[in-house]
């Protein structure tokens, strides 16, 4: 296996999986339901009971996504997180909240009541996409920050990674091509919430109030969505040649989807997923569509990933000093490191089989109001 | 205060809230895994209620533990990007493994376990159960190879091409996976859980006693409780030996400070507190060996010749030779294009004095001492609290055993205010561990102000105060929502 095999391969599980935890993040989506003034009460605890026993999985995507980037590009671990301080410090509030507000909310003694944990459910809802999504935005319209790696060896000023303002990511608010992005994920991650508990609960109340979402979910997703993508394909890219000097490049994304037909493929297949799952979950008497929708939504944001790192480009651009930029080669672990992972890697279609296995028990029986009223094991 | 000093208290903070829930986490994976296998084989009713009630305060612990566990995984990047730079290629392949391996294994099993009561068949369940606490175990192995190799970091060479800590071969992850203090922390941290969840479980079930409530329910829980915490913390004591054995050989200044030990010698005499000491001890605790030398603060920062005969150079002189590595670092890689013969001679200086990169950072010989004070009290704390625990669960375990426990009321009060103990007998364990081996991230390496992100002291007081609220929030809540969850009690009949 060759370093360059290695990194490219590290940067496929990276999209992997964060198109999986977009794609879980209907966990998110479905709890902005929980404002829906047309639910009764035990009707929003069925859907906060069956978001609740998938929360753990979206959570725990999260922390290995995290933990991919650490262990397989550690530049960018230490340059954004350190960098982009207040973006993830802000994800990271509203992921602990949500951790939380499922165990607590319906304890009496949680000394703030019921809705103040409904409300951070629903922030979470709001902030964990938009954020998520606005900073991997910032993967095409660059980010304030410099590298020097010799900086460790000057006792006077040793960070390697530094930032270029005291917003410390925040300024990612002010580009309005990265928070087109973050907006498109909220509405993504609200109607594949809804398709989620469609498929996930018995009670046809609730089934027509999530397919009203779903029908009103899309438009607005396409509205931001599509902006972004337009803009994406004519804006210049941040292109590296194989000396690793990178220089910015006209209709670079453009480039990449008609120089990588398979991802261009990925990317549309993609699209027409989501959409035939939305169709199925708006117009049809199918509760299915959370499946194509999803595979749909892991498609596409792959392709995105993909585009962002592959083909010459440095995923994790510096406006600031371009030649600062992170790129698959620069910001990788070593050959060995990426090897060992490369074969604890193989253990992941176990992992995914007795997940899968897991679930398939689970769900089985689909939540009713019943369940809710009669078992002592829930939220 | 500037921001190294922010950082390191918003890590120590977040560390400490994290070790408040883990330890029950590990501790309560048993017991209750225990009390479900002993339903299924026996078909018994009573052990399945018995279980779901522990379960019950599994749950209500194991979210805060999550919330706070993700903070301080992020934190590595948000408040140390050198440190994450430096380690990262290290770090990768036990947290990939731990992510793959454990976290996915803990979270499905652990929603298998809670809500899967008649939907899944006794068998799958149980085996959710001892899959959650196996994967909760698993996770622990992996998490704490990284943090032993942070005391000692074996298995890997520095790589100047690319200025971090690199391994290269498969003897040295091996090296790297059976690092000796990896293990012996492993099971220090794994074991001391179990005694956690052995001193919880027997106070909340002497507390049901007091009441003389739920007594059938209350007596099975401490004897299996009882037997956790007492295989627990014998476990505890061999670790925590091999702990130091282990701090004696890779790090001594952290032994020094634990002993306040301030010049040593041959038959060193171990402290019990200031005044009380027992000639020879400390050479035996820390080599096995009555004539063991074992150094003191001032012979660490003088120089001394260790028990194997290597002359270990003075705090000033490994300074001076860590300066010689941090100059021909940054010669190296000034001409390492332009010039390859100079390059190469400053490669050869470079690998020469490599080992004392991390001293060339500081700025005076003593930086290197650790707050002393601290560090002395955690550790007779840590022992003194453990040996009283294990007392307690002696003696409660084999009066409920004799059924004789029921009308000794200042026992079962004990054995309640022993709750707390626990926690700051794992505290103290922790600020050992931690405080000890300041001012070093990694051992020798790299010190903390070097380990920074470039932020702010107000950014970084700001979401230490922001967390501080927020897990203080959290904790109340917890504890408030488990003293309620136990005063309703198990479902099982009231006998």
């Amino acid at each position: 296996m060759t370093y360059t095999f290695l990194q490219n391969y590290w940067w496929f599980l990276v999209s992997l999986l964060g198109g999986l935890l977009v794609f879980l993040m209907f966990v998110q989506g479905a709890n902005l339901h929980l404002g829906n003034r047309s639910l009764s009460d035990l009707q929003k605890r069925i859907i906060l009971n069956s978001t609740g026993r998938k929360w753990e999985l979206t959570f725990t995507t999260l922390v290995t996504f995290g933990g991919a980037f650490f262990a397989s590009f550690p530049l960018f671990y230490s340059t954004s997180f350190g960098g982009a301080y207040w973006v993830w410090v802000l994800i990271l509030v509203t992921f602990v909240f949500q951790a939380v507000s499922y165990e607590f909310q319906n304890k009496k003694e949680n000394l703030i009541g019921v809705k103040p944990f409904r409300v951070f459910l629903m922030i979470n809802g709001v902030l964990a996409p938009f954020l998520v999504g606005t900073a991997v935005g910032t993967f095409f319209t660059g980010s304030d920050f410099t590298v020097n790696k010799l900086a460790i060896a000057d006792p006077s000023a040793p960070v390697i990674s530094t930032w270029g303002n005291n917003w410390h990511g925040l300024e990612a608010l002010g580009q309005y091509h990265a928070v087109l992005l973050g907006c498109a994920l909220i509405f993504l991650t609200s109607f594949l919430g809804a398709l989620y508990i469609l498929n996930n609960v018995e009670d046809a109340h609730i089934h027509a109030q999530m397919r009203r979402s779903v029908k009103m979910g899309i438009m607005p997703f396409l509205i931001f969505f599509l902006p972004w993508l337009l803009i994406l394909l004519v804006s210049p890219g941040y292109a590296v040649d194989e000396a690793g000097v990178v220089s910015l490049e006209k209709y670079k994304y453009l480039h990449n989807f008609l120089q990588m037909p398979v991802v261009l493929v990925m990317f549309l297949t993609g699209v027409v997923l989501v959409l035939w799952g939305v169709y199925q979950g708006a117009f049809t008497k199918s509760r299915k569509g959370i499946w194509p929708a999803g595979i749909g939504t892991v498609l596409v944001v792959m392709a995105v990933f993909f585009i962002a790192g592959y083909n010459g480009t440095a995923y994790y651009p510096s406006c600031t000093d371009l030649q600062s930029s992170l790129t698959i080669r620069n910001s990788s672990s070593s050959p060995f490191t990426l090897q060992v992972m490369f074969w604890v890697s193989l253990l992941i279609p176990f992992v995914v089989a007795y997940i899968a296995y897991a679930w398939h028990q689970m769900d089985r029986h689909k939540i009713t109001g019943g369940e809710i009223s009669d078992t002592e094991h829930k939220y | 205060m500037d921001v190294i000093v922010w950082s390191r208290i918003q890590f120590a903070m977040t560390a400490a809230y994290h070790w408040l829930f883990v330890p029950l986490t590990l501790g309560l994976a048993l017991v209750m895994a225990i009390m479900e296998t002993l339903s299924v084989i026996k078909k018994d009713e009573f052990w399945k209620k018995t279980a779901q009630f522990w379960m019950k305060i599994f749950a209500i612990n194991f979210a805060v533990g999550i919330a706070t566990g993700i903070i301080l995984e992020f934190e590595f990047g948000t408040n140390w990007s050198n440190y994450s730079w430096f380690v990262g290629d290290m770090f990768g392949a036990p947290l990939a493994i731990e992510g793959i391996l454990a976290f996915f294994m803990e979270a499905t099993f652990f929603a298998v376990m809670f809500f899967g009561w008649g939907k899944v068949s006794p068998r799958f369940h149980l085996i959710s159960t001892w899959l959650t606490g196996i994967g909760a175990t698993i996770s622990a192995y992996w998490i704490l190879v990284a943090n032993g190799w942070m005391q000692n970091p074996v298995g890997t060479t520095f790589n100047p091409e690319t200025v971090r800590s690199e391994m290269a071969s498969a003897q040295a992850f091996w090296e790297v996976v059976t690092n000796p203090v990896a293990v012996s922390k492993f099971f220090h941290a794994v074991t001391s859980g179990w005694v956690t969840g052995g001193v919880f479980v027997v106070g909340v079930s002497c507390w049901y006693l007091l009441r003389k409530r739920q007594q059938r329910f209350a007596k099975a829980s401490i004897l299996i409780g009882s037997i956790v915490g007492i295989v627990g913390s014998f476990a505890v004591m061999l670790s925590g030996d091999a702990s130091g054995i282990h701090a004696a050989e890779f790090q001594p200044m952290k032994l020094a400070a634990a002993e306040g030990l301030e010049d040593g010698g041959r038959k060193a005499a171990f402290t019990i507190v200031p005044g009380i000491r027992i000639p020879g001890m400390l050479s035996i605790l820390a080599t096995h060996d009555l004539n063991g030398y074992v150094p003191g603060i001032n012979d660490i920062l003088n120089g001394y010749t260790d028990n194997d005969g290597n002359v270990i150079p003075s705090v000033a002189e490994k300074m001076q030779r860590g300066r010689v590595a941090l100059d021909a670092l940054a010669r190296y890689r000034a001409l390492k294009d332009t010039d390859p013969e100079a390059a190469a001679q400053a490669r050869a200086l470079l690998d020469a004095n490599v080992q004392y990169m991390g001293y060339g950072h500081l700025e005076k010989p003593e930086d290197v001492i650790p707050p002393v004070g601290m560090v002395f009290w955690a550790f007779r704390l840590m022992v003194g609290l453990g040996m009283l625990l294990l007392l307690e669960l002696l003696v409660v375990g084999f009066l409920a055993w004799k059924d004789k426990l029921s009308g000794k009321k200042w026992l079962l009060v004990a054995a309640l205010c022993c709750i707390p103990l626990v926690y700051i007998c794992g505290q103290a364990g922790w600020i050992v561990a931690e405080v000890g081996r300041q001012p070093w991230t990694i051992q020798g390496l790299l010190p903390v102000n070097v380990a920074i992100s470039s932020l702010s002291a107000a950014a970084v007081k700001t979401t230490f105060f922001l967390f501080l609220a927020i897990f203080t929030l959290f904790l109340v809540i917890e504890i408030r929502i488990m003293v309620g969850a136990i005063k309703k009690g198990p479902q099982t009949p009231n006998e």
